[in-house]
């Protein structure tokens, strides 16, 4: 069963956009590894969901920002479907901060998570995906947006579309392809913590269609470009965001 | 997967390359499509035969959609033969590619009233008809709006014009429930691109080799993109540009 089913590596898939992700690549057929780097628990939660609508899939523990310990993820992924032939970098992290009060400690973080978290899941897809595999990474509308507080989050994020354009020319002679979805603002408990409902409603009605993303409108594009559909896209950052921007 | 079930689509244009491509490929994902074309209706028969044939739904509509007429008596038959309309796909447009000093007057008009005016002539027209809760605009423009090929200045600054209009729309309209993308292919071996001589050897060669995925574009290629962004799969997706290219930019 295994032996033809593709296999999808998704990062930070215990929780919000990720656990959407990886359940809908796992009810489009592919196995699925939930990588996270502390929540087991939710982790463990995603993969009994997966199988409980009969998909296969394992959670495997890896902090992005080591790429001894995403190498291992890779090697986990192998040893249980076989192989690998999509790569989702979710993983990310977003702390805001007027420049002037950002900490050393939070950008070094932020970088460490996003950007290198992000160039060792390409780095690693690209020695190790199989042929016609996909590479999807994640950026953000704040990078077209730009609004106070978000520079060093936005930084990692423009610096990841810009690997992505250049990734997709390297690997294409292997008909690996390599996107990058923007999502806008999602209603995860990363998004909504520490926000009071009108602050939300407010950045709903930037939305030229009127609220505010769900996991599942994110997960969908990601399942379009991990599909046969996509396959003449690439190198492209695809904002999936209701038209902010 | 029947990603556009039961979904009414007008494909301006579809008679042969890309539209026909489109047509073809929406009606496999079980929309109801209108086979509308200007001037080669025997084509455009056989594209409506090729859908039925396989058990889809098409219907074939004469219309010239740089004359308002023709654009208000496409949509008034294609309620007549569907009852509805979810989705409105314009593909047609006309080019020809010269150095920028030869361009005339006449010529520009030419262009600029079939990829401009056609289009704000339909989009207008689908507003009357697409339900109270939404519709789905999705424009087919090209790479050079990003790549700036020489020798392409009227052509490819109508399709900038109507990058710009699809991105005003999207947040215009948005509010009503209307997805305005466009779709936004790379250089591709149709008849036409063939017939022309815009694809010499020397150019295919050139075009290949700064395309990631190594080869040439075919019709069938953005089939995938425009129907995902048809889709309730894109319905957060909204304003964009979709180049699809194989990673040619």
């Amino acid at each position: 069963m295994t032996g033809n089913r593709r296999v999808a590596i998704v990062t930070g898939s215990s929780k919000g956009i990720g656990a959407a992700i990886a359940m809908r690549l796992a009810s489009d057929g592919f196995a699925v590894v939930v990588n996270y780097s502390s929540s087991a628990g939710p982790a463990n939660d995603v993969v009994a969901a997966i199988e409980a609508h009969g998909g296969a899939a394992i959670a495997i523990r890896a902090n992005v920002s080591e790429s001894a310990s995403v190498s291992l993820s890779f090697d986990g992924a192998r040893e249980a479907f076989g192989g690998i032939d999509t790569v989702v970098n979710n993983a990310g992290i977003m702390q805001l901060s007027r420049i002037a009060d950002t900490s050393d400690e939070l950008w070094q973080k932020t970088l460490a998570i996003n950007l290198t978290g992000t160039f060792n899941g390409m780095r690693e897809a690209a020695r190790r995906l199989r042929d016609g595999g996909r590479i999807i990474n994640f950026s953000s509308s704040v990078v077209g947006l730009y609004q106070p507080s978000y520079a060093a989050y936005a930084a990692t994020k423009s610096a990841i579309e810009a690997m992505t354009h250049i990734v997709a020319k390297e690997l294409g002679s292997r008909e690996i392809t390599v996107n990058t979805v923007a999502p806008g603002p999602v209603g995860t408990d990363l998004f909504l913590y520490e926000k009071s409902d009108e602050q939300v409603a407010n950045i709903a009605k930037m939305s030229p269609l009127g609220r505010i993303g769900e996991p599942n409108d994110i997960a969908s594009v990601v399942s379009f470009l991990a599909g046969p559909d996509s396959s003449w896209i690439n190198g492209q950052v695809i904002r999936a965001n209701g038209g902010v921007v | 997967m029947s990603n556009l079930d039961k979904k009414v689509v007008i494909v301006t244009g579809a008679s042969k390359g890309f539209g026909a491509a489109i047509a073809k490929g929406m009606a496999r994902e079980g929309a109801k499509v209108v086979v509308n074309y200007a001037s080669d209706q025997e084509r455009a028969e056989e594209v409506v035969r090729s859908i039925r044939a396989t058990g889809g739904e098409a219907e074939l509509i004469r219309a010239d959609v740089s004359r308002q007429a023709d654009v208000i008596s496409l949509f008034a038959q294609t309620r007549d033969f569907f009852g509805s309309l979810d989705v409105l796909v314009n593909n047609a447009g006309v080019y020809r590619f010269e150095p920028f000093e030869c361009v005339t007057e006449a010529e520009f008009h030419r262009i600029y009233e079939t990829n401009v005016l056609g289009c704000i002539l339909t989009m207008q027209e689908a507003l009357k008809y697409f339900s109270a809760t939404g519709g789905n605009i999705i424009n087919i423009a090209t790479v050079d709006v990003s790549a700036g090929t020489p020798s392409t200045s009227l052509y490819t600054s109508s399709k900038g014009a109507l990058v710009a209009m699809s991105k005003v729309l999207a947040k215009e309209l948005g509010p009503r429930g209307v997805r305005v993308n466009v779709v936004a292919p790379g250089a591709t071996e149709t008849e036409g691109t063939r017939a022309t001589g815009v694809l010499s050897n020397a150019t295919v060669e050139k075009i290949v080799a700064g395309t990631p995925l190594g080869r040439l574009g075919q019709a069938e290629d953005i089939v995938g993109a425009v129907v995902f962004l048809a889709s309730e799969e894109a319905r957060w997706i909204t304003g964009q540009v979709l180049f699809s290219t194989g990673g040619a930019s």
